[in-house]
């Protein structure tokens, strides 16, 4: 179900953990996962709680609770535009606008080509650069203007 | 001890203890929801804030340790307001339908609530709604009433020993569910129905089939293992509508297993026989009791005259122990001495060598003291799933280190230190590894019969073995070597085992060498009383096995169904068929009874008194908690009135307990029991190191709602116990070698009898053995152990 | 003077590397206090001295946290930095991960020299992934350097560093949910006691401090415990970060000495933006009160100064309002990320956030009650105090403080159905 590399990079993470708390390891396989295969199926957290030894329901638990992990399918790029206090006395909903005119599509939804999802997010610690947003959980874009965030879409393939 | 002060009343705890300990020592009540005295604390509902001196907020009272001199206020005005504003938000999502809702009436949730008077909701938002899940046949959900008290959760994961339930989600989000839609598995599932203190979870058998305040309670004990656990059993319009436990603590604590907990669905089985019935010309009458009665009667005499050991009475081991001695009475009265409840017995190699009667050799709480246990030949969980409880206790508490010897490998739920799966000849040698391995710890003296040391000569001792060995005699772990606390047990699987004697001359070996106390968890609910009573062959007669083997003239069946009920169906239908006259006591009509001649309707546990005797040796009487169904009557007084109808003496009784007086001398039983219960052999048996033979072995399990007639015939039950039944399962290198996969239609043949069944992989069955649990559809097969042949079915 | 010590290799190029830390003397306190098996009451008397307090927000005392891990245990003991900042505001733990990685471990190292720690963790939060990734580049290096590892500098101590990455979960935060979710479970903080100290992760004696706290130690052992109380106040010792964010010319992170008023942290910060009033002020994040300008402007930025006030410091995470916000606009947002961070478990909690953020939406949303005003200050009293851990009372506190210092604009916002300030 996943690649080797992807397995690998599961068992680098298991060597940070005693070997009696492979269940330690669970936020990070789940986010490996998610990194390769877009989303978390409820068979992928079986898959990866089968190979950390844990109870699937254990995965699950972990999988709901945190607000990173996709358990539905996701644009290529995810935007998750913080919108909490700090970015928002800096104009995040102005950010939003503009993401929502130039996609088409409202906060949660995902634009038809499957290219583009965005959502809104909680405080990323990063407010002294709002407003912001990050790509796919990986890459914080800070310092947010229309104008930046045409040419951040622009670049996204 | 501290000195502590609630409510201004002073009292004296234990260190350690939290408020709500104390408190409940002296009856203070704090109301609660997520506290469970057997389960880890999670201290978030909060209902049980209360006000103590020097601190500025609340406490909870589940979670907050006591300490010297403190003083709690469990009704001040602070305490009462927290309580007041936790019951607001416990509420605000909760649904108002109590007059609908199946925990109506004994809502935890409701009673609390009602304490604090209804205020006026100020909560104008729209409430919650979660949706139900599936969680298999016997909890039903309504989930838009939990509280997220947890508790089901804890249960499962920490007394069930699987996590099987999880909180999923967030915040309000967040809510109880099974992994997508899986069922519930756990042997130990219905208790989470109790522990829920709202009506989240509920029976689904039970469900709107009553109120809880039309049903009358009446105590009883369990039928369907050997523990004896303490029942309620539920009535209304005389019928049993939910059986709950009955708390006592060193017995079965406040839990009850599934099977105890939903069998009595059987007992309402349209396959409840009412009347007594006559086979004429082959076509079953109903008759009344008198002409059936007497005609039972003059055929037995018929045979009896002849020679009494032409009939053979076999009694199902769930029978009271005044059934079992009733019998008796009437087959010696007969001159018969052929009686025996060891209906799956194989190897009856013991007979005659017990000292005593077999028992667990300990009290059950004792196991949860433990910290070696070796336990051979036991499919735990299925057999007696409180006592896996009480081990897995033994395992989380005292680190104890269990190990298992067996040919099955399936998880007992509980981290095992060492384990052997080997076949079912491999075990003898399995445990002759230990014995030699045991006896050459320098520490322990050499008392082996000569000829066991001769053959031990000759053994090769596994790593394992040895390590076995060294965890049993507790050798470089700091135990208390002074009162060892360990034990060697044996399965109802090592009962069945056609090599029995070996398997307990072994265990006895081992365990009196390293000093461990050794028992038997015996099968069913009245092994060892009926054991006890002498449902026994007298010295030189038939047991249950050659009964079968020469068949008999005539048969009584005292509530057995041959075929499920004996170690080799296919012989105990035979023979029945071949006999010239079948009675049988039975609360079923049963296709297993057709070669039967007379059927006789008999009251189940909950219709008649009786006693069992447990494993651990308590004898406990119970009373009928309905009457009987139709012309259903208590198994004892038909047994009475065949006696004085044959004119045997000494049968006027005149209630069970004048049955059970007899049984026990006149004394009390508690001062019998304890002479009687003995484990020890006066020698052992001799052992024999068999080479193995290459013939496919089968392994012919018991399934957990298989146990005996009324669990069979509990629907729900066999719903939830559907997957480990009909089938052949093996381990892979066994389907590679005969060219199966998973799903295969195979003809498993044994004797003379084939039945087609799908193949299971199932890696936890030793190689080239095949489990074929015993179930309707392989009831006809042979012996539980015996040779076996399996090819692909066109 | 800003920068002086978690910041102190700012100015330099490169200044998160491991060259330009050991430019500044870098891991030599460490070394010192390994090799000459410095006495761990010593250190730690150093570090009471200092009057380092938890830089997390809640301003325990860190030398007096350091005395509770039991010193004599068979078996691990666990070392863990909070770097999960995910209260609205904060952000100055990232600078430090990104900006000086090295002084952290260091400072970590040393807590584990004196705690007895054969194993650390930072837990990082779950949206900084660069961050993160950078982070445990640095590890890699002290590792590759002696650093970290098996019998450092050829002593007997040992110690293994490693980072876990949260995956957007504000609870985690908390020291328990966060011990929680380092064994791989959901969140939820557990009961205390017992404290981390005597059951952490995995059951074992742990010690939990903040970011800022671990990367303030090599400062304080290199210079003596005197030197960074003596930058500070009494009270609050050393420096401190504030994490300057909304509407001011420059946000960011200042570390400036305890004690500074606020109108000097204000102008560091380039005064309000677009030459507008100031409002309000959160001073150390949405789990602290609300200041309305007046009372801030007079205010000192350290414990007893904030607390004199009327609030506390927090974090240190400083949001400035200017008079173009409207207060119950902005609670509403705050009482969402309250009720969508909650985790669920207590009731009053779960139940409660959830409460709140609906009245103040409807007020919002144009369809508030005058009596809802008083429901909202009922309902965040009994949530407070009745929690398993904080969060409930931080989900209290800005609805508390908003309506106690804006009331009137929530009365007009009822009235009127729309905003006192922006009209809408
Ligand atoms: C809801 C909540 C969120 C918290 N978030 C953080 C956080 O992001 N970072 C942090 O260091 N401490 C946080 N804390 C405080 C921690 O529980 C803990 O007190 C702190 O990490 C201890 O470190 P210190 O003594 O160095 O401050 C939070 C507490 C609560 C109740
Ligand atoms: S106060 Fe909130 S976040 Fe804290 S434990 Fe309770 S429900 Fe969870
Ligand atoms: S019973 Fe104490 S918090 Fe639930």
């Amino acid at each position: 179900m996943l690649s080797q590399e992807s397995l690998a990079r599961i068992d680098r993470e298991l060597t940070k953990y005693p070997d009696d708390h492979r269940q330690s390891a669970v936020m990070s396989a789940l986010r490996i996962a998610q990194d390769e295969l877009g989303w978390l199926s409820k068979d992928t957290i079986a898959f990866v709680a089968d190979y950390l030894r844990i109870p699937a329901i254990a995965a699950l638990e972990v999988a709901t609770f945190y607000n990173m992990y996709e358990l539905e399918p996701v644009g290529r790029h995810k935007i998750t535009v913080c919108t909490n206090i700090s970015c928002m006395l800096r104009g995040s909903d102005e950010i939003v606008d503009h993401l929502e005119k130039r996609l088409g599509v409202h906060m949660g939804e995902t634009t038809p080509d499957g290219k583009y999802t965005i959502k809104e997010g909680e405080c990323m610690g990063c407010c002294g650069g709002a407003p912001l947003f990050h790509i796919n959980n990986k890459r914080m874009c800070e310092y947010l203007t229309p104008e930046k965030v045409d040419e951040i879409l622009g670049e996204l393939k | 001890m501290l000195k502590i002060e609630i409510d201004g009343q002073a009292v004296e705890v234990e260190h350690g203890s939290t408020i709500i300990d104390a408190a409940d020592k002296i009856g203070v009540a704090i109301p609660r929801f997520c506290y469970h005295k057997k389960l880890s604390v999670a201290a978030n509902c909060r209902m049980c804030l209360v006000q103590v001196e020097k601190f500025n907020k609340p406490l909870p009272a589940c979670a907050t340790p006591v300490s010297e001199g403190m003083k709690i206020f469990t009704r001040s005005k602070s305490a009462i307001e927290a309580q007041k504003s936790v019951m607001e938000f416990l509420l605000i999502n909760h649904p108002l339908d109590c007059p609908i809702c199946d925990q109506g009436g004994e809502c935890e949730l409701q009673d609390i609530a009602v304490g604090y008077g209804s205020v006026k909701s100020r909560y104008t938002e729209e409430k919650r709604v979660v949706l139900n899940k599936n969680i298999g046949p016997l909890v039903s959900t309504d989930m838009t009433r939990c509280i997220q008290c947890t508790r089901c959760v804890r249960f499962l994961k920490e007394i069930g020993g699987m996590m099987e339930l999880g909180l999923v989600g967030r915040g309000e989000h967040a809510e109880i569910t099974a992994y997508v839609d899986k069922s519930v598995e756990s042997e130990l599932s219905g208790n989470i129905i109790d522990l829920c203190p709202v009506g989240a979870l509920t029976s689904k058998p039970f469900r709107y089939s009553a109120r809880s305040w039309e049903l009358t309670r009446r105590p009883s004990i369990a039928a369907h293992d050997a523990l004896g656990s303490q029942i309620e059993v539920q009535v209304k319009n005389n019928r049993v509508m939910r059986v709950l436990p009955r708390e006592k603590e060193s017995i079965n604590e406040c839990w009850i297993s599934d099977r105890d907990r939903f069998s009595y669905e059987g007992l309402n089985s349209t396959e409840r026989l009412t009347v007594p019935m006559i086979k004429q010309n082959g076509e079953w009458k109903e008759a009344d009791w008198k002409s059936a009665l007497e005609y039972v009667a003059n055929r037995l005499k018929v045979v009896a005259e002849k020679d009494g050991n032409d009939i053979g009475f076999l009694v199902a081991p769930t029978s009271t122990m005044e059934e079992g001695y009733l019998t008796k009475k009437l087959a010696r009265g007969l001159k018969s001495g052929n009686v025996d409840h060891r209906l799956r017995r194989g190897d009856f190699r013991l007979d005659g060598h017990f000292q005593g009667t077999p028992w667990m050799g300990c009290n059950i709480p004792d196991l949860q003291e433990m910290d070696r246990v070796l336990v051979i030949g036991s499919n735990l969980r299925n057999e007696h799933p409180l006592l896996a409880h009480r081990l897995r206790h033994a395992v989380k508490m005292n680190a104890a280190e269990v190990s298992i010897v067996s040919s099955l490998d399936d998880d007992p739920l509980m981290p095992v230190a060492f384990k052997e799966i080997c076949s079912p000849d491999g075990m003898i040698n399995e445990l002759l590894q230990i014995l030699k391995a045991m006896s050459s710890l320098q520490r322990l003296s050499l008392c082996l019969p000569p000829s066991l040391n001769k053959l031990l000569e000759g053994i090769e001792v596994s790593a394992n073995a040895d390590a076995i060995a060294h965890s049993l005699a507790g050798l470089g772990k700091d135990y208390d070597l002074v009162s060892p606390r360990s034990g060697v047990f044996l399965g109802n699987m090592a009962q069945h085992h056609p090599r029995y004697s070996e398997l307990y001359s072994l265990a006895e070996a081992i365990a009196s060498l390293c000093g461990a106390t050794f028992g038997v968890f015996s099968e069913s609910a009245n092994r060892v009383g009926l054991d006890l009573a002498r449902a026994l062959p007298s010295a030189g007669a038939l047991n249950a096995r050659t009964m079968l083997e020469q068949p008999r003239k005539a048969y009584m069946l005292v509530n057995v169904e041959p075929e499920f009920d004996c170690r080799n169906g296919k012989q105990a239908a035979d023979a029945m068929a071949q006999a010239d006259f079948v009675v049988a006591l039975t609360p079923f009509k049963s296709f297993a009874l057709n070669d039967a001649d007379v059927m006789l309707p008999v009251a189940p546990f909950t219709e008649t008194s009786g006693t069992f005797m447990s494993m651990e040796g308590r004898v406990q009487s119970f009373a009928a908690a309905v009457k009987p169904l139709g012309e259903c009557r208590p198994g004892w007084k038909v047994l009475r009135v065949l006696g004085n109808l044959l004119g045997l003496e000494g049968f006027d009784f005149d209630s069970s307990e004048a049955v059970k007086n007899e049984i026990f001398g006149g004394e009390k039983p508690s001062k019998v029991v304890w002479n009687k219960l003995n484990n020890n052999l006066r020698h052992l048996v001799e052992v024999d190191v068999k080479a193995t033979s290459t013939a496919l072995r089968r392994i012919g399990e018991i399934p957990l709602y298989q146990s005996d007639a009324i669990v069979r015939r509990s629907l729900p039950l066999q719903k939830a116990g559907q997957s480990s039944v009909g089938m052949a399962a093996m381990n892979s290198a066994l389907m590679q070698k005969l060219g199966l996969q998973e799903g295969d239609l195979v003809r498993v043949k044994q004797d003379a009898e084939a039945v087609k069944l799908p193949v299971r992989l199932d890696d936890r069955v030793y190689d080239n053995c095949v489990r074929v649990p015993v179930c309707a559809e392989t009831a006809r097969l042979g012996d539980l152990y015996g040779e076996i042949s399996v090819e692909k079915a066109s | 003077m800003a920068n002086e010590v978690c910041f102190r290799t700012l100015h330099l190029p490169n200044p998160g590397s491991l060259e330009t830390y050991r430019s500044i003397g870098g891991y030599e306190t460490l070394k010192r206090i390994v090799t000459e098996k410095v006495k761990a009451t010593e250190i730690i008397n150093q570090v009471k001295i200092s009057g380092l307090r938890g830089r997390g927000g809640a301003g325990f005392p860190t030398g007096l946290k350091w005395s509770f891990m039991p010193r004599y245990y068979d078996g691990t003991k666990y070392l863990v930095c909070n770097t999960d900042e995910g209260e609205p505001g904060t952000f100055k733990d990232r600078d430090i991960i990104r900006y000086n990685p090295h002084q952290l471990i260091e400072g970590m190292a040393i807590a584990a020299y004196t705690l007895g720690a054969r194993v650390g963790y930072n837990y990082i939060h779950g949206e900084i992934w660069e961050d993160y990734v950078f982070f445990e580049r640095a590890l890699d290096e002290a590792r590759a350097a002696g650093f970290l590892g098996e019998n450092l500098f050829g002593t007997n101590f040992s110690f293994d560093l490693y980072a876990h990455h949260g995956y957007g979960a504000y609870i985690c935060g908390e020291e328990t949910a966060l011990i929680e979710s380092i064994e791989g479970k959901k969140g939820q903080p557990r009961f205390k006691p017992p404290f981390p100290a005597s059951f952490g992760v995995y059951g074992k004696p742990t010690n939990v401090n903040n970011t800022e706290s671990y990367a303030s130690i090599p400062f304080i052992l290199q210079h003596g415990g005197q030197a960074f109380q003596d930058l500070g106040v009494a009270n609050s010792g050393g420096t401190k970060i504030f994490a300057v964010s909304g509407h001011v010319e420059k946000p960011g992170n200042y570390e400036v000495n305890m004690g500074i008023p606020f109108p000097e942290l204000l102008s560091l910060a380039g005064g309000i933006w677009k030459g507008r009033q100031l409002k309000a002020v959160i001073p150390g994040g949405p789990s602290t009160a609300v200041m309305p300008a007046a009372s801030i402007m007079g205010a000192t930025m350290d414990y007893d100064g904030l607390s004199k006030a009327g609030s506390s410091l927090g974090a240190g995470s400083v949001i400035i309002m200017d008079d173009s916000t409207c207060m119950v606009q902005t609670l509403k947002r705050l009482s969402y990320f309250f009720f969508e961070e909650s985790c669920g478990q207590c009731t009053p909690c779960r139940e409660g956030t959830g409460w709140l953020y609906r009245v103040v939406k409807r007020i919002v949303d144009g369809e508030g009650r005058m009596e809802d005003l008083d429901l909202l200050t009922d309902v965040s009293s009994n949530i407070s105090g009745r929690t398993i851990c904080a969060l409930g009372d931080a989900a209290a506190t800005p609805v508390l403080s908003f309506i106690k210092h804006f009331r009137p604009e929530f009365e007009y916002y009822i009235q009127h159905g729309r905003s006192m300030v922006t009209g809408k």
